[in-house]
Formats: structure tokens, C-alpha cells, sequence
């Protein structure tokens, strides 16, 4: 186990990170009025951080392991957290200012849009996650836990894949963030790679 | 190519025109001093913080009456020039009140030519002496559900092209955007087959509505709103009306548009304002006035249906988006 104060310290650091955005959009916002189209800069905004916090938290584990530097491994949860209070905050912009929270705007958005529906996968998965990202649930979960929070791959695919789609002529941030996620992916997969080929280990 | 004044404009009303040259002269001294050498403009420009005071005003301007003006409070200056779209300056909305200090408006002239009489290159000031300089103040709605209300100077399309006296075989009427990446950084990378290109049926093109604009709010256009001369069609999606144009060519057959060319499924070449047809990937049926948190429904043809709906009599607009 990792000595305790400056693990304490380093996710105090994290958390600051997940909340500096909100109080930079906040100052702007209050100094220098919510310009021209504030429901698309609130969107894009908590979308961008939503994605930036899972790559982050995603990015965890393979410091961790590369690096060996064990301190980090709480991030994951920190980092995931944030990336789920920023695409909460995403959905709520979307639901409350962009649609009114008018229900048939809302179910066709839903049921006609991929985009919207690649998003609110991501949403629904993050959210399951969070509601289980407590030390009580990972004991009451027991062996479970692990292959549930595995589902945060499909909500990171997710997340940008529905990034992807609804861009309508620069494609770059998308596709980095694509390529971002799938150089994390892959860090998994050499690290299994390498693992099975010193000894056949039990599955961890 | 020929500019002629009808003769009975020049016996009858030689008061009347003589006048107008007057104001028009002024108006294109104006632009000129401000497109040529307004250094501290285009400074403020390149820092992204021009304010209103620093376009020149448009002497002369004829005030905009019914039907060509909207009830409606002009959207903020800063938010109509600070939020564009031209990807010839980059694909973020940002990059044009950046970038478009690159553009020298001054000379300019606009290629006019396929089915008109006699072809050409005319300057600028020769395309403004068509008609007198007049103000509009129309909705502009965007296909991304922004929308604004915009006091346009500038002189109706039909004029400009009654002067290029087009042939019987003109159907319709395509427009370029100038290509040249020193100027306009943005076309460095093919995010779009340069150079942007939009059109119009020739019935819509002369319809009263249609506006080339060379100014915005009583001033000389921006060079990020599509300096020095634009066309505006308040009923279409705000893609449809070409900025910086260089030339105007008349064809018997439907022109290639832009947006059209890029994703045909998602943008029509009518791109009629219509809340009934969703673009596929999202509702067009309320929009979102520039400057708050607002949203408003969006009118068919924009609010001008009255106006222009009988262009598309027997027409399905769900498959003519």
C-alpha cells in the first residue's frame, strides 16, 4: 500500500482539476457575458471535459503500470467521477436549456438521433459506474465489480464515437481524442501480452 | 460587358440619379478609405476586438421599410461579427474575426459571365451602380439553429442581374467565393473543394427579397462577413448566402453548391428555413437567437413565406430540403 498523505494529497490536486473548468466557464461567464451562443458553448464545454476526464481516468492504469508509479491509482476513480459530473452536466444543459425539457423534443431526440444515443449510452454506463464507485459497493459487488466497470470502455467508444458524428466539417478533435483512447486500449492489451508471455498467470 | 441606364432614367430623372451617383460615390469613397487603409480597424481586427466605431459608416443609405425589415431588435454587433462562419478563415466561429484582416477587399471586382450577353470582369464599383444603396433589415437563420437579425446596406440582387442582361438560357445563377490561401488562411487545408460555391434559381435569384449586401449596422461589411460584397437570401439557411464574392456565372443547368457537394444527404441545394424538415442530425424546429439563452420557434421560409413561398408552388420541400 501506497503511503496514505500524499495519495490524499494528489487527489485532492485531481479533484481541484475536475472542478477548475466549471470556475473558469463560471469567471467568463460573469466578466465577460456568455457571448454570442452560450447554450452551444455550455454544451460543447461539458461534452469536451466530460471526454477529457475519461481519458484521463482511463490513462490511470497504464502510468500505473508502466511507470510504476502506484501513487496515481486512485485518480481512476477521481478522474471518473469528474467524467461523470461533466457529462451529467452535459445532459442537463442539453435536456433543460437546449430543449426545454419538452418531452416530445426530448423522446425524438432520443429515438431518432445516433448521436444522441451513442451519448446517452455513455451517460447511462457513467452513471451505473459512479452509483458504484463507492468502497461499499465494490464489497458488495465482490467479483462482479470488475467486468461491471469494464463497461466504462464502451461508455469511452461511446462517448466518442457520438463526438464523431456530430461534427459537422472539422473532424481533428474527434479523431484525437479516437486516437487517444485507443492507444489507452492498446496499453492494455501489451501489458496482457507481455504478462502471458513471462508466465501464464492466474487472471487477475 | 455594358452597364447601361435606361435612357428614360437619364432624360427624366437626371436630378434623381445624379443624386444618387452622389451618395453612391460616397458610400464607395467611404468603403475604399476603409478597405484600403484603416490600419488601426484592422489591428483591432486581427486581436478579435473590433467594436462597432471603428467600420466606417454608409452615408446615403435608403432606411429599410416593409416588407424588408423585420420587428425585431438587431442582434448585437460583437456577437453578429465575432461569431461566423467562412471556413476560408478556419472551421471554428472565432477564426474569422481573427483571421479575415488577411483579405484585401480593395480592388475588387466580380467575374460576370456563361449565359449573359457580353461577359466580363466588373469592378466593384461598377456592380454597386446598379441601384442605390438601401437598407435591410432581415432574420438570418443558420442550419446549426443559431439565428440573428441583421440591418444589411447593400442593393437587391434582380438589379445586378437585369444589368448583366442575362440570355434566355440562364436558369440559374452560381456564385464563387474568391479563392486564395495567403489571404484567407483557411483554404490551406481542402476541408471543402475551394472555391466555395452556392446558386439560385433564377426566379429566386430576382426575387425582391434577394440582397447583395456590402455593409451591416449602417458600416462598411467586416471582412469576416463576407467583405466586400455578399449575397443574402433571409429565407434560405444562412449557408446559401456566398461571402466575397468574385464571380457570378449564369448556367442553364443546376450549379454545383458547396455544402451540397460535401454531404448531399444532410444540406439541399434549395436549403429552404423549413421547422418541419430536420436536418437528420438534428431538429430545425427551434433556434437559438445569438446573444442569450433564449430559444424561439423557427417560422417556415424563415418568416417569409408570404413573400416567397409561391416560388415552390407543387414542389415537395421534404424532398427539395
Amino acid at each position: 500500500m501506497a503511503p496514505r498523505r500524499p495519495a490524499r494529497a494528489l487527489e485532492r490536486a485531481a479533484l481541484a482539476l475536475a472542478f477548475a473548468p466549471a470556475l473558469w466557464l463560471a469567471g467568463r461567464f460573469a466578466f465577460e457575458g456568455v457571448g454570442p451562443d452560450p447554450i452551444k458553448t455550455l454544451t460543447h464545454a461539458t461534452g469536451d471535459w466530460a471526454i477529457r476526464f475519461l481519458l484521463l481516468s482511463l490513462a490511470v492504469t497504464p502510468v500505473r503500470r508502466f511507470a510504476g508509479w502506484r501513487a496515481v491509482a486512485p485518480l481512476r476513480r477521481t478522474f471518473g467521477l469528474a467524467a461523470f459530473a461533466w457529462a451529467a452536466a452535459h445532459g442537463l444543459v442539453w435536456a433543460v436549456l437546449d430543449l426545454g425539457l419538452e418531452p416530445a423534443a426530448l423522446l425524438e431526440d432520443v429515438t431518432e438521433r445516433p448521436y444522441v444515443m451513442a451519448g446517452m449510452t455513455a451517460l447511462a454506463i457513467l452513471s451505473v459506474l459512479a452509483a458504484t464507485s463507492t468502497r461499499a459497493a465494490l464489497r458488495r459487488l465482490g467479483p462482479r465489480w470488475k467486468p461491471l466497470h469494464r463497461a466504462v470502455y464502451v461508455a469511452a467508444a461511446a462517448a466518442v464515437v457520438h463526438h464523431f458524428w456530430l461534427v459537422k466539417a472539422d473532424t481533428r478533435p474527434p479523431l484525437v481524442q479516437a486516437a487517444l483512447l485507443a492507444t489507452l486500449l492498446a496499453a492494455r492489451l501489451v501489458w496482457r501480452l507481455r504478462r502471458s508471455a513471462v508466465a501464464p498467470a492466474p487472471t487477475a | 460587358m455594358t452597364w447601361k441606364i435606361p435612357e428614360t432614367h437619364v432624360t427624366d430623372e437626371a436630378l434623381v440619379v445624379n443624386r444618387r451617383e452622389a451618395l453612391r460615390l460616397g458610400a464607395i469613397a467611404v468603403i475604399g478609405a476603409a478597405l484600403a487603409g484603416c490600419p488601426a480597424a484592422q489591428e483591432a481586427d486581427a486581436a478579435g476586438r473590433t467594436t462597432e466605431s471603428d467600420w466606417p459608416a454608409i452615408p446615403g443609405v435608403k432606411p429599410a421599410t416593409a416588407p424588408y425589415r423585420v420587428d425585431a431588435a438587431p442582434t448585437d454587433w460583437d456577437d453578429a461579427t465575432r461569431y461566423n462562419n467562412f471556413y476560408e478563415f478556419g472551421t471554428s466561429k472565432t477564426d474569422p474575426a481573427e483571421e479575415a484582416h488577411r483579405l484585401k477587399t480593395e480592388p475588387w471586382s466580380v467575374l460576370i459571365d456563361g449565359e449573359v450577353e457580353k461577359p466580363g470582369r466588373v469592378a466593384l464599383e461598377d456592380v454597386l451602380a446598379a441601384a442605390p444603396l438601401e437598407e435591410r433589415i432581415y432574420r438570418f437563420r443558420c442550419v446549426e439553429a443559431w439565428s440573428m437579425v441583421v440591418p444589411w446596406v447593400g442593393i437587391p440582387l434582380a438589379k445586378v442581374i437585369a444589368r448583366c442582361r442575362p440570355t434566355s438560357k440562364a436558369r440559374y445563377v452560381a456564385f464563387e467565393t474568391l479563392v486564395d490561401p495567403e489571404q484567407m488562411p483557411g483554404q490551406r487545408r481542402r476541408v471543402i473543394d475551394w472555391p466555395y460555391r452556392e446558386g439560385l434559381r433564377m426566379d429566386e435569384a430576382t426575387h425582391p427579397l434577394g440582397f447583395l449586401a456590402i455593409g451591416m449596422y449602417g458600416r462598411v461589411l467586416p471582412n469576416q462577413n463576407g467583405a466586400p460584397i455578399r449575397l443574402v437570401v433571409p429565407w434560405k439557411y444562412g449557408f446559401k448566402s456566398i461571402k466575397s464574392i468574385v464571380r457570378i456565372h449564369f448556367s442553364e443547368t443546376q450549379p454545383r453548391t458547396t455544402w451540397n457537394d460535401l454531404q448531399p444527404e444532410e444540406y439541399g441545394f434549395y436549403a429552404n428555413v423549413n421547422p418541419d424538415v430536420d436536418h437528420p442530425r438534428w431538429s430545425q424546429a427551434r433556434e437559438r437567437p445569438l446573444g442569450g439563452f433564449r430559444k424561439q420557434p423557427t417560422l417556415p421560409f424563415n418568416g417569409y413565406g408570404e413573400q416567397v413561398a409561391s416560388l415552390y408552388a407543387g414542389m415537395d420541400l421534404r424532398r427539395n430540403y
